[in-house]
């Protein structure tokens, strides 16, 4: 794994973005800026699906009219981010904070297909239920906490407070 | 007092001194700063977004603000009080970046204008007001919020 991250980190591509004044700062502020479009329409539905705000709005609207905007912010946020990985590919995967959000970006994705393909699949029984029942409440709690936890990490992998060998 | 002085004085403050001299404290505000920035983006992206004929367009938009009225206040209110605690932090390099100074000026008229003719147009009744006006709030609503993030993020460059 090292060896290849190690060539990653050398092709021109890497060091073009790590070493350039304006690109790198673009890049960052989009992954930064797309949280509002990707973290904040999702937790739109996530609110109601918790039964916290919304709650007049049926769910399956809220969640077929916000999600594809949702999806264009993923989109950005995760070229943006491979792109930050990218220019610095071992010192990121060195780093704890960047694995613990790997690991929890892939939680946040098997909570979005479990409830897709679970529960959602009978939205029609609660779709104007103000509060939707336990396992959707269930999982609208656990994609807030679990993408809180992914912007934490996000942040914190900037001070490398306990990375592994060498910056 | 000259303007450095004064940012002297803030960066002095007790609630400065301690987030300074802490390791975890600006770290953590951050974090609280940027849930409470996703959260802002999410509501007002979601009222702008009915503004201008997307997203939950069959709402009514004066429902679908009122709705999330408190959610966005409440945002705002967080972000607004992490950026002091992290402001008193680096008063001083605060006062030579030019980006500060611009996300500054522009919280401030997207605050006035989220509370006076963003409220006022997301708040009427359908028809109302003419649909280039709602349109035009949107937009610069969005823009206006999009300029203090954008701003924001490059005072840690400049």
């Amino acid at each position: 794994m090292v060896p290849f991250l190690q060539w990653l980190e050398n092709t021109d591509g890497s060091v073009f973005i790590r070493e350039s004044l304006l690109f790198y700062p673009f890049v960052e502020t989009t992954h930064v800026l797309t949280l509002c479009l990707f973290l904040g329409l999702i937790a739109m539905l996530d609110l109601r699906l918790a039964g916290l705000a919304l709650r007049g709005i049926p769910v399956s609207e809220v969640a077929g009219k916000l999600l594809p905007w949702a999806f264009i912010g993923f989109a950005l946020m995760a070229t943006s981010g491979l792109l930050l990985f990218y220019s610095s590919p071992v010192k990121a995967a060195a780093n704890i904070f960047f694995r613990i959000k790997v690991v929890m970006i892939a939680l946040a994705g098997i909570n979005a297909l479990l409830f897709h393909f679970t529960i959602y699949r009978r939205v029609a029984a609660w779709d104007n239920d103000p509060a939707p029942p336990a396992r959707a409440r269930l999982a609208g709690y656990a994609s807030l906490l679990l993408w809180s936890g992914v912007v934490i990490c996000g942040r914190m992998q900037a001070y490398n407070w306990f990375d592994k060998g060498k910056g | 007092m000259d303007g450095l002085a004064l940012f002297q004085w803030f960066e002095a403050t007790t609630l400065g001194t301690v987030v300074r001299q802490s390791i975890w404290m600006f770290p953590v505000i951050e974090c609280i700063h940027l849930l409470a920035l996703s959260l802002l983006g999410g509501t007002v992206l979601t009222v702008d977004m009915r503004l201008l004929g997307f997203g939950l367009r069959s709402q009514p938009s004066a429902e679908l603000a009122r709705k999330l009225q408190p959610w966005m206040v409440g945002a705002l209110a967080t972000s607004i009080s992490t950026g002091i605690l992290l402001f008193l932090s680096e008063a001083v390099k605060c006062y030579y970046s030019p980006p500060f100074f611009y996300k500054m000026g522009l919280l401030v008229l997207a605050t006035l204008f989220t509370f006076t003719v963003r409220r006022r147009v997301a708040g009427s009744a359908p028809g109302k007001v003419p649909l280039v006006l709602v349109r035009l709030t949107a937009v610069a609503s969005l823009a206006l919020w999009f300029g203090v993030g954008f701003s924001g993020r490059w005072i840690a460059f400049y």
